[in-house]
């Protein structure tokens, strides 16, 4: 009964069943129909078929660069997004809001763009590239070269997601262990890691689920080595350029599935972690 | 909470059966308008009497010519071309849209319900997959002459100015520390043409062998640094990024090249033999029978073998098809050793088949234990 009253409570938004209506309209016109109408293109598709797509050295060798180059951008995403939040949160600097805007810029920026800049750059011959090859570097057209390019266009998710959190910790906690004799490091850890801990593993996760999907960006600087700097959307487009829909489904599903697992493992590590803290 | 949750969705459902009623009903109100509106063309078209008509009644039209990338400034000029012919010859005004992008995508895009009129495609086989599919009849590929292919290609070298490494034909390409650009076979139509070239000289060159080409193909593509997914992205890898000593490029693109970023830099090399590219045209019939534009559709095409035609194509670094028009441009196309498509490997979709799918040579070439 109260639940029932819970739902019929008067809200700002009227009517719950249009309001609700609504949202599943547009759930549905936007995520759930695209999804599905994906699911239907591998209809023509044998578990035979889909098995021996999947497994295929080529495939298998593509998921491999895609995955470890995500999650390495992801990671280093992690630590260097947490460190520029902080340095916008607790800081006050001349030019601060610039800075703060500059980070979503790569979420505006077409990832193509990222990554022809990005290959000019740190191309053998590129500013930043000409100084790194003589020190026996290579960026553009290596593993380093993807997880660079997947770095840029992951950094603002991790950023986003830990800055509110830090914005809302508040300072008396920190200052009250430290007059109760806590050090720098052990503040660090006992008081502010638990409250970041989720929102951080929010912001691997998406940067990590983005980089598993890109394009863009990384055509440009991976070089499309097969075997070795070639990544699964690539695949899915090759096997599009032979009209193969099926088997281009068939890729696409397997990423789906993998970034689907890794988003619903987070989300039960960071319920877990956010129980612990509590 | 269920009760509300059950009525949400409900609503939701509600909404998305309006929403598609609606989107039906707008969808065929558009069409009996369109065809309503072309009307008076197609019949114009179709009775002999009605052309006979005073000029002005015919209404103008517009068609959409669906072609890849490095086409671009070709076409810019041969629509305007051909509408002044047009208008010029029946009264009729013809405005062209052109689209442009990979061969591909872009019969990708046809396949899913771009109203092309007619493509101008890199590669025979995106035509086919149109045919397949039944957009396009069967046999449009000896619909007009030389296989349907109004202007002709190769395949070129591009070299650093002075040509640093010496390199003269196809075997050059393999000596140590030889750089060679080339995009993806897997993903560009010109590299396709690239591959096939390089195969049939080692085929010319081993009796035929095709173990002996395989390797060969094998042993080039170790010597490539980088696969781009387009040609335009392997001109810019060897001309801006300054890598590799070699691009395999369209004749065309290589003439671009060398025009637009300096004389200074760059040597076109021009192998011993080539493949003769053949980028074809085909009008879409199943939408040039709905829009009623079959007649000006033609007329397009056919202009491309008109002396007007050729003289524009050759002008885009096109080789001309017409015998007068080739040897006016004798000299700017110089005359080599060119095998067709037909000549070494058969159809397209054979050649699709055992070299490029999934499993094919050039899966195997990089595929170890294979």
């Amino acid at each position: 009964m109260s639940v029932s009253a819970k739902a019929t409570r008067r809200g700002v938004l009227p009517g719950f069943g249009l309001t609700m209506g609504y949202s599943i309209l547009y759930l549905s016109l936007v995520v759930l129909i695209p999804l599905a109408a994906l699911l239907f293109n591998s209809t023509g598709l044998t578990f035979a078929k889909f098995w021996s797509v999947a497994t295929d050295p080529r495939v298998l060798a593509s998921y491999r660069v895609s995955l470890t180059t995500a999650a390495a951008a992801a990671l280093v995403d992690g630590l260097l997004g947490l460190l520029l939040a902080w340095v916008l949160v607790r800081y006050r600097f001349p030019g601060k809001r610039i800075f703060d805007a500059l980070i979503d810029l790569p979420f505006a920026l077409p990832t193509a763009v990222a990554g022809v800049s990005l290959t000019a750059l740190y191309s053998g011959n590129g500013w930043i590239g000409s100084l790194l090859e003589p020190l026996g570097i290579k960026v553009a057209f290596t593993p380093l070269g993807i997880t660079l390019a997947l770095m840029f266009i992951g950094i603002p998710f991790v950023v986003r997601t830990v800055q509110p959190v830090l914005e809302d910790l508040e300072r008396d906690t920190e200052e009250a262990a430290a007059t109760l004799g806590a050090g720098r490091w052990r503040i660090f850890r006992k008081v502010l890691l638990p409250e970041l801990i989720p929102p951080l593993l929010t912001g691997f996760a998406l940067a990590f689920a983005r980089g598993i999907g890109e394009y863009g960006s990384v055509v440009f600087i991976s070089g499309n080595m097969p075997m070795r700097t070639e990544i699964a959307p690539l695949l899915i487009m090759s096997k599009l350029e032979q009209y193969d829909y099926a088997g281009a489904t068939a890729v696409a599903l397997l990423l789906l599935l993998i970034s689907f697992l890794m988003l619903l493992v987070i989300n039960m590590l960071q319920r877990w972690t956010h129980k612990a803290s509590r | 909470m269920r009760k509300g949750l059950k009525k949400g969705l409900l609503t939701g459902f509600a909404l998305l059966l309006t929403a598609g009623l609606t989107a039906c009903g707008n969808n065929s109100g558009a069409e009996s308008g369109s065809s309503a509106s072309t009307e008076p063309a197609a019949a114009g078209s179709a009775a002999p009497s009605a052309a006979a008509s005073p000029a002005q009644s015919k209404e103008p039209v517009e068609l959409l010519n669906v072609s890849y990338d490095p086409t671009r400034e070709l076409y810019e000029n041969y629509n305007k071309a051909f509408s002044a012919y047009w208008e010029k010859e029946t009264g009729q005004k013809v405005t062209i849209k052109q689209s442009h992008g990979g061969s591909g995508k872009q019969s990708r895009a046809v396949l899913d319900g771009l109203e092309a009129d007619v493509v101008t495609l890199a590669l025979g086989y995106d035509i086919d997959a149109l045919q397949t599919a039944g957009l396009i009849n069967e046999g449009w590929q000896s619909k007009y002459e030389h296989n349907s292919s109004p202007y002709t290609s190769t395949i070129v070298f591009l070299v650093r100015k002075g040509n640093p490494k010496g390199i003269k034909d196809w075997p050059d390409l393999l000596k140590d520390g030889v750089e060679v650009i080339t995009p993806n076979p897997k993903t560009s139509g010109g590299a396709r043409w690239n591959y096939l070239a390089a195969w049939g000289y080692a085929l010319d060159h081993n009796n035929n062998d095709e173990a002996k080409a395989q390797e060969f193909l094998k042993n080039l593509f170790t010597h490539v640094p980088v696969l781009d997914t387009g040609a335009r992205g392997a001109t810019t890898t060897f001309v801006e990024r300054g890598i590799g000593d070699v691009l395999l490029a369209w004749e065309n693109e290589a003439y671009l090249s060398v025009n637009e970023l300096g004389k200074d830099k760059f040597d076109i090399v021009y192998p011993s033999e080539s493949i003769l590219a053949e980028p074809p045209v085909a009008v879409v019939d199943k939408v040039v029978d709905k829009k009623g534009t079959r007649e000006v559709a033609d007329a397009y095409l056919k202009y491309l073998y008109s002396e007007e035609g050729q003289k524009i194509a050759a002008e885009n670094y096109y080789r001309p098809t017409l015998d007068s028009v080739k040897e006016e441009y004798k000299s700017k196309f110089p005359d080599i050793k060119l095998f067709t498509l037909a000549d070494k490997f058969g159809t397209w979709q054979e050649t699709q088949q055992k070299h490029f799918n999934d499993g094919g040579v050039f899966d195997q070439i990089y595929v170890p234990g294979k």
